[in-house]
């Protein structure tokens, strides 16, 4: 219902508000507005510099190496292997997990590790224990898994736009309430970080990013030197996260590795239907990083979605392999690429 | 050579003072202090306070005649980044005032995207098809995500122009429309100035809008107003009550809070945060360096914040 104000009326509103608009224009010639008041120039850049620290050289440099001191870490190193095969965000998949550890079994590799998110999006929570302790699966928790076994409210994905937080609100109430309590436990229990060595390579694995459960760290948006810095604070020669559902490898210029390992709980917004897990192998010089697709029974998945009366969107996602939900958090380079 | 700090001591020492005249929204006694748990997000006031609209809910006044902060050069841009650099900065702002006013804009970006993921804040206006096509190829070529946000304050002329200023409403918008023509997907960034602004019905009513005119995949971010600079004068400053006191530390600490993980980098050196440039004690120093350390949540806007979960980012 629109309130039209009448021609004249609003005509004359128009052009008081221009008036008071000129008022507002030349208010601030040779004027600072400090706060609500307009104060001469000077008085605000004076102020202004008596504000603050201003340090001296030496006290800098000692300011930036207290902030980029190492973090101590205790967590046993698991190891050593020459090849491991990784992934993240199961979401309740059980039958891409079938099927990955069928295929894991053909390829070799020394140890399978799951970084979290084992719940969500997908139906029947359950499904998924026996297969992660039947495959000897390898976990640490995610957001879900931390917020399951604390009794949070939420999932802590990190979502900021109120229609990916309700498709999220849904996904995490579904599973909460059909998770038993002692899977929320066994969740509970696992560790949220692990130090896996890979060859010569010691690396570190982690949910979101090594500060935060729910960091999203998406290939575009974030820069060579932050990852560096990571690094050089968890003192690793890798780290290994999922949380954003999209799987990159970025080789920095130290020669160390930074692998977002992908999830196996819905497609990577590719439009294909398989999901996305990593092998990383040692080779002497180099960490062979592989992005392995994984075709599984998803037609299965999509009728057990809809028999648990989970919403459409997530069911088009899983059948047609592009994103229906959760895609306000993309960066503009993520998202140009996606459908919807 | 800038004046040496005054007083001994650290920032937690400080408050905020009385401008010479009128009022303040600086909260009296004691209040909690933020520490910067890591310097993530690096803003710059690259536009200074120069703006080529007036908006009437704008909170640090923004106008063309508004020098308070003068736009930056790509030079001091530079320094800061170098910095930033060193210090791991995970991604970059640019606001203003208007950035794109800056003329050394487009080479800032330039510069920038070479170090990392960078967002423009705008409104619009200037987003012609030149300058859109140069966006475009910078984002496409750069290793980082080019983002662009375009502020508009309602989903019609009639919610709009009275606060952004008569026919912007269709000029935002033509900008808009320019700029996902060009393979840019802007994000719009709306205030809850109206409460048709917040709602899905609203919501949905925009996206039909933007469609309609070429963004197909609309983006829209949400903001709430600060009660301080033009807002103040349009809608009142905060009650009394309005503010954070030592003992309201929340369970989860203040980590929602953006200034424990970014700073603001004006031409005067550098803010706590982009809400208070326009108070003289937000300013923690001229090197990042300087501001490694904490900041009491001692002025009213905070509380905003710290209520609406606030974070500039996008």
């Amino acid at each position: 219902m629109s309130h039209r104000i009448p021609e004249d009326s609003q005509r004359k509103k128009r052009r008081n508000e221009a008036v008071a608009n000129i008022d507002k224009l030349t208010a601030h010639r040779g004027m600072a507005t400090w706060g609500e008041t307009l104060v001469p120039l000077g008085d605000f850049q004076r102020a202004a510099r008596r504000s603050g620290r201003q340090l001296t050289a030496s006290e800098r440099r000692a300011a930036v190496q207290r902030y980029l001191e190492p973090r101590s870490d205790e967590t046993a190193i698991e190891g050593p292997f020459s090849r491991i095969a990784v992934f993240g965000g199961i979401y309740n998949n059980s039958f891409a997990l079938r099927a990955l550890l069928d295929e894991t079994q053909t390829r070799r590799v020394d140890a399978v590790y799951c970084l979290g998110d084992l719940g969500g999006f997908g139906p029947n929570p359950e499904d998924v224990w026996p297969l992660l302790e039947q495959g000897s699966v390898k976990s640490i928790q995610g957001n879900y898994e931390e917020s399951l076994a604390t009794g949070r409210e939420d999932c802590n994905c990190g979502y900021a736009d109120p229609r990916d937080n309700h498709f999220a609100e849904v996904s995490y109430s579904y599973t909460a309430r059909n998770c038993s309590s002692e899977f929320k436990r066994w969740m509970g229990s696992l560790p949220k970080r692990r130090r896996v060595r890979v060859g010569q390579r010691e690396l570190l694995l982690i949910h979101g990013s090594p500060r935060r459960i729910n960091e999203f760290m998406f290939f575009s948006a974030t820069s060579v030197p932050f990852l560096e810095i990571l690094l050089d604070q968890e003192r690793c020669d890798g780290i290994l996260c999922t949380h954003t559902g999209l799987y990159w490898h970025r080789q920095l210029p130290s020669g160390r590795d930074v692998v977002n390992v992908g999830v196996i709980g819905r497609p990577a917004n590719d439009g294909r239907t398989e999901v996305w897990y990593s092998v990383l192998s040692d080779e002497g010089e180099r960490l062979r990083v592989e992005f392995i697709p994984l075709a599984y029974d998803h037609p299965a998945l999509a009728k057990a979605m809809r028999r648990e009366k989970l919403p459409e969107e997530f069911v088009e996602t899983i059948v047609s392999g592009w994103w229906t939900t959760c895609l306000e958090i993309l960066p503009a380079r993520e998202r140009a690429v996606s459908r919807f | 050579m800038e004046a040496p700090m005054e007083q001994e001591g650290t920032l937690q020492d400080s408050r905020f003072e009385e401008p010479p005249s009128g009022q303040n929204q600086v909260a009296p006694g004691d209040s909690p202090n933020v520490e910067l748990r890591s310097l993530d997000t690096l803003w710059f006031q690259v536009g200074g306070t120069v703006c080529n609209l007036a908006c009437s809910h704008c909170f640090i006044s923004c106008s063309p005649t508004n020098h308070t902060h003068e736009f930056m050069t790509l030079a001091q841009v530079e320094t800061h980044l170098a910095e930033a650099e060193a210090l791991g900065v995970k991604e970059y702002y640019f606001t203003g005032g208007e950035p794109f006013l800056n003329p050394e804009m487009e080479d800032i970006l330039e510069v920038t995207l070479r170090r990392g993921p960078a967002t423009v804040l705008t409104n619009g206006l200037l987003l012609d098809n030149k300058r859109c096509q140069r966006l475009a190829t910078l984002a496409r070529s750069a290793e980082y995500s080019l983002d662009l946000r375009i502020s508009i304050d309602g989903y019609s002329a009639e919610a709009n122009d009275p606060i952004r200023g008569e026919g912007t409403f269709e000029r935002i918008l033509a900008g808009a429309s320019r700029a996902a023509s060009a393979g840019l997907n802007p994000v719009m960034t709306v205030t809850e100035v109206h409460r048709d602004n917040v709602t899905d019905d609203g919501r949905q009513r925009f996206f039909k809008v933007l469609r309609t005119r070429g963004i197909e995949r609309p983006r829209l971010k949400i903001l709430p107003v600060f009660q301080i600079g033009a807002e103040a004068e349009r809608t009142g400053v905060y009650e009394s009550w309005q503010q954070l006191a030592e003992n309201d530390v929340p369970e989860g600490g203040w980590d929602h809070l953006q200034c424990s993980t970014s700073r603001m980098v004006t031409d005067q050196g550098v803010w706590v945060c982009p809400i208070l440039v326009n108070e003289p004690l937000g300013r923690m120093g001229q090197s990042l360096a300087d501001t490694l350390g904490s900041f009491p949540l001692n002025h009213q806007a905070c509380w905003t914040c710290h209520v609406h979960g606030v974070s500039c980012r996008t």
